[in-house]
């Protein structure tokens, strides 16, 4: 059991008598962490959650925007980390699954999947590799099979997730501005009735394992992973769809984390009425199930449902054609007592709304570090290699072999696909178009959480923007290790700190997000490296052109924002000098929100023929991406970047915040919009050729063949994968 | 009077409803979605069988739902002449089916593939390609694990001669070469019909490309089998 021993002492004195098994389990499952937020939702609060477009913000099973024609986009994200470790092919379907009936609880419809990824370094461990592969199949077989395409995601390579990766996956869903469906029981009389597969001893636990650190080794949790059908999900997103477009469904909820335990006090104590089932009558898959396994088992592709008793037989027909299995549970009740039965005796009694409020833990944050000196500088390696060496860089080539393996067409929706542009983009039935980023840098946040914080919001806008979207809205997952750690705590402080802020100052809400702790390598106790990400989704107004992130011969290259000597936790600094240190970038949003607006127009307008934004790797490796599609070559002028003086690594690979390359066939138009707009820019350099140079003046910095360029870049995942 | 296009849906059929949109922003074509277990399908002009993962895709892809009673009723349209398009998954549906021969394997590389090909057209006398001519380049995508068709060898050759064989994945310039194939397919093949020409499966999803602003190089190829089949209908 996860619970402590004040918080048991405290159970006992809310119930004034001592529980019974079944009792504990559900209190355990509800007061975990991974269900209750009782480390970090105090925090939380800093977020800002309201804008003139959120129409449900945070506390719900997903976020709700209106995108205008009288249609909204339902946002979620989840991770599935510590099934992934144990079973990557298993934990990685099982989070999508997870993450779809987020979707489809609230009435919507899953259009798109977006996957984040952090594994320990491919070229190195093995065992990463194999994790890897099998998290990446886990994801296509089980979006493919049901039919939701995955249209984006990140990826990134770190020896501190060798023990703990990170599977985190968000959804974007499509609904009627008016036909949202909460999962709060309002109506006593309303039936409960439980949908999908039956329930059996998989995954019973599994909050309370996401709770706490992998401990005894992997192999003692496999009965905390839960077991992945999508061909079911697949029949019961088809079936309920139907019911809820028919208006025939007062409330709905999933069944994730902590089971019907979770599912039941929350829609009891949200909806301010209580319930009373027969858990009896829960169909389930093995024998000799008692209430507790039943009240516990995180068993996949279940939903419950809230039902006017005179819908119920029309429900029933619908789900019937489809074969997916229901049984009427319960009722809800007058009152706030969540009663359960077994076999028609009362097994639990508890008020509802004290199972679904954990006491908040107040926790110690350590004090900031020492500033670090800045590392030394190291010898460095002639230019034109190292840019070479980052291009192969797992963390920053294609992932071609990546998003292959994952339908991103099914639907008709995805106008700009993975590896055309900076984020995907989803066409709407009211004609805009939807840009979809998911981005983080752990490295960045490792040596200063709050930049870090910051710098993931400011990346992702970027990419929205680089395709013509207006940043709308925002959902979050903060992943750390375990928060009882004040060194731990106060990353994940001066994390959210940062987000919130950023998210302040250029005015977008966060309407929902996640937080995950307890990730660190089981052997040394090492927490992972601080990993907030941000997936941002931006509003395109009219869609009419596919955006672009290649060059084509004769355009101009534009450069966008000031760079600036800010090379801590570059790619460069650790893969190329093997240094850690150094001043990480830092994002200033009033600055940022000029340029996105900016650039977005101009990408829109078609002024700008393709944009791309500098991050990892820095300057010299987006020019360098820009020229592997249309195997173009560039001549740059480094002299001319916008910002203050800078030696050729720092113009090449600092990973500045706030930048852009635009390139474009009028330049004079671009150029004179941004001085408009007050966002710094410069002609840089022109298309062409078969080699990519860099100079400064007439003096030569670093010049690669662009068949060199695509070589390095374009094989190095597949190659290390198989 | 305007075709009216039936378009199967089996328990985990995904791309039906990509299937009916598509093809009913064509002139001159209804579509309507029906679930397998409905009688009507007598009552149309084509039979489309989307993709999708029917019925899970357990036991074998498209195994189950060739033996659902609608193959019944989709056999006996096939019969009286109607054109029965099989769309991927639908491809292996009619394969295990037998309304086409041979059989589709797991692809070379044992991983799903979704990827825009480009496809010469070897037959242009099927009720889906009339209106193309032999030798011309579309572009359509694929997303499939299990595509690689195949067929022994002698077969492979008589599918060959009797123009059985309407699409193979080529090069920009149409030569079916090997890198321009994804899977490991036997001779490129993507996609063969019956000997009447009113069968016809093929792997890539044609639903997915028939609108510019959706396709890389800006085509609505995709629409030409559609139409092509509208107009045979």
């Amino acid at each position: 059991m996860g619970l402590t021993g004040e918080e048991a002492a405290r159970i006992r004195r809310l119930l004034g008598r001592e529980p019974n098994e079944t009792e504990w389990a559900i209190f355990d499952a509800e007061w975990s962490e991974h269900s209750s937020y009782k480390s970090s939702k105090g925090l939380l609060r800093r977020f800002p959650t309201k804008g003139k477009r959120v129409l449900l913000g945070p506390g719900y099973d997903a976020g709700v925007v209106d995108v205008g024609g009288g249609y909204a986009v339902t946002l979620h994200i989840e991770s599935h980390n510590h099934p992934s470790a144990v079973d990557p092919y298993g934990g990685a379907s099982t989070g999508i699954g997870g993450v779809l009936r987020d979707i489809i609880s609230v009435g919507s419809r899953p259009i798109a999947l977006v996957d984040v990824l952090r594994f320990g370094d491919p070229e190195r461990s093995g065992h990463s590799k194999w994790l890897f592969r099998n998290v990446v199949r886990g994801i296509a077989d089980y979006g493919n099979c049901v039919g939701v395409p995955t249209i984006a995601g990140d990826i990134e390579f770190d020896e501190s997730f060798e023990r703990n990766c990170l599977v985190d996956v968000a959804c974007v869903g499509l609904a009627r501005k008016g036909s949202v469906i909460l999962g709060e029981a309002r109506h006593p009389g309303d039936l409960l009735v439980l949908v999908g597969g039956s329930t059996g001893r998989d995954g019973v636990g599994g909050a309370a394992f996401a709770s706490k650190s992998l401990a005894k080794g992997p192999e003692s949790e496999r009965k905390s992973v839960q077991v992945p059908d999508p061909f079911m999900k697949k029949l019961l997103i088809d079936a309920i769809l139907e019911v809820a477009e028919a208006g025939l469904i007062r409330g709905m909820k999933d069944l994730g984390g902590g089971g019907l335990s979770t599912a039941l006090s929350e829609v009891a104590s949200k909806g301010g009425c209580g319930v009373d089932v027969e858990l009896g009558r829960v169909q389930v898959r093995e024998p000799g199930m008692g209430p507790t396994e039943v009240m516990t088992s995180e068993s996949q592709e279940r939903m419950l449902l809230l039902l006017d008793p005179k819908k119920a037989e029309r429900v029933a027909r619908t789900l019937d054609k489809y074969e997916v299995p229901h049984q009427v549970i319960g009722r809800v009740t007058g009152g706030n007592s969540m009663k359960l039965r077994w076999n028609g005796k009362v097994v639990v009694d508890l008020p509802a709304k004290a199972v679904a409020e954990a006491p908040l833990i107040p926790r110690k944050r350590g004090p900031a570090p020492r500033q670090a000196r800045s590392p030394a500088m190291p010898k460095t390696p002639p230019l034109g290699e190292s840019l070479l060496s980052l291009l192969s860089s797992p963390n920053i080539s294609s992932r071609r072999w990546v998003y292959e393996q994952y339908d991103h067409e099914v639907g008709l929706r995805t106008v700009a696909k993975p590896g055309e542009a900076d984020a995907s983009v989803l066409r709407l039935p009211n004609g805009a178009g939807l840009a979809v980023k998911a981005d983080g840098n752990s490295r960045h946040s490792s040596l200063d959480p709050r930049k870090g914080g910051a710098g993931c919001v400011a990346e992702a806008c970027r990419n929205v923007a680089a395709v013509g979207g207006e940043p709308i809205a925002m959902v979050d997952h903060l992943q750390f290790g375990d928060p009882s750690d004040p060194e731990v705590y106060r990353q994940f402080v001066e994390t959210v700190e940062g987000m919130a802020g950023y998210c302040e100052g250029v005015g977008l809400p966060v309407v929902g997000g996640k937080v995950s702790f307890y990730n660190e390598d089981v052997g040394s106790g090492r927490a992972i490296k601080p990993s907030p990400i941000a997936m941002v989704v931006g509003l395109i107004p009219a869609l009419k052109k596919r955006a672009s992130s290649s060059f084509s011969d004769g355009e101009s290259v534009i450069a966008v924002g000031e760079t600036r000597p800010e090379l801590g936790g570059s790619e460069y600094f650790e893969r190329v000098l093997g240094v850690v240190g150094g001043t990480v970038p830092a994002a200033d949003p009033r600055a940022d929100s000029r340029a996105y607006k900016a650039v977005a127009k101009l990408v829109r307008t078609g002024v700008a023929a393709s944009a791309h934004d500098c991050s990892k790797g820095g300057f010299g490796v987006a020019v360098a991406e820009m020229c592997t599609r249309n195997s173009i070559g560039a001549t740059i002028d480094l002299g001319l970047l916008p910002g203050g003086a800078l030696s050729d690594p720092e113009a090449l690979f600092s990973e500045s915040h706030g930048r852009f390359l635009l390139s474009t066939r009028n330049p004079v138009r671009a150029k004179s919009a941004l001085r408009r707009a007050g966002v710094p820019s410069a002609v840089v350099g022109k298309v062409g050729g078969s080699h990519l140079s860099f100079e400064r003046g007439r003096k030569r910095v670093a010049r690669v063949s662009v068949d060199s360029v695509t070589g390095s870049w374009e094989e190095p995942l597949g190659r290390l994968m198989g | 009077m305007a075709a009216r296009v039936a378009v199967i849906r089996f328990p985990g059929s995904n791309c039906d409803m990509d299937a009916v949109q598509a093809i009913r922003t064509l002139k001159g074509a209804r579509a309507d979605l029906v679930w397998h277990e409905d009688k009507a399908v007598s009552d149309y002009d084509a039979v489309v069988v989307p993709g999708g993962f029917s019925f899970g895709d357990y036991l074998r892809a498209g195994a189950i739902a060739a033996k659902s009673p609608a193959m019944e009723r989709i056999r006996k349209a096939a019969d009286q002449g109607l054109p029965v398009l099989g769309i991927c998954n639908g491809f292996q549906i009619l394969i295990e089916a037998g309304l086409l021969p041979g059989a589709l394997l797991r692809n070379s590389t044992l991983r799903f593939v979704c990827r825009w090909t480009a496809l010469r057209v070897d037959s242009d006398s099927t009720s889906f390609t009339r209106r193309m001519r032999k030798g011309q380049v579309l572009h359509i995508p694929i997303a499939h694990n299990e595509g690689r068709y195949y067929a022994p060898k002698g077969d492979l050759a008589r599918l060959s001669r009797e123009g059985l064989v309407v699409l193979r994945y080529c090069d920009e310039d149409g030569v079916p070469s090997a890198s321009a194939n994804p899977t490991g397919t036997s001779d490129n093949i993507a996609a063969i019909c019956n000997r009447a020409g009113n069968v016809m499966g093929l792997m890539p999803h044609p639903e997915r490309g028939t609108e510019p602003l959706l396709s890389p190089s800006g085509s609505d190829d995709g629409a030409l089998i559609f139409r092509s089949m509208l107009e045979a209908a």
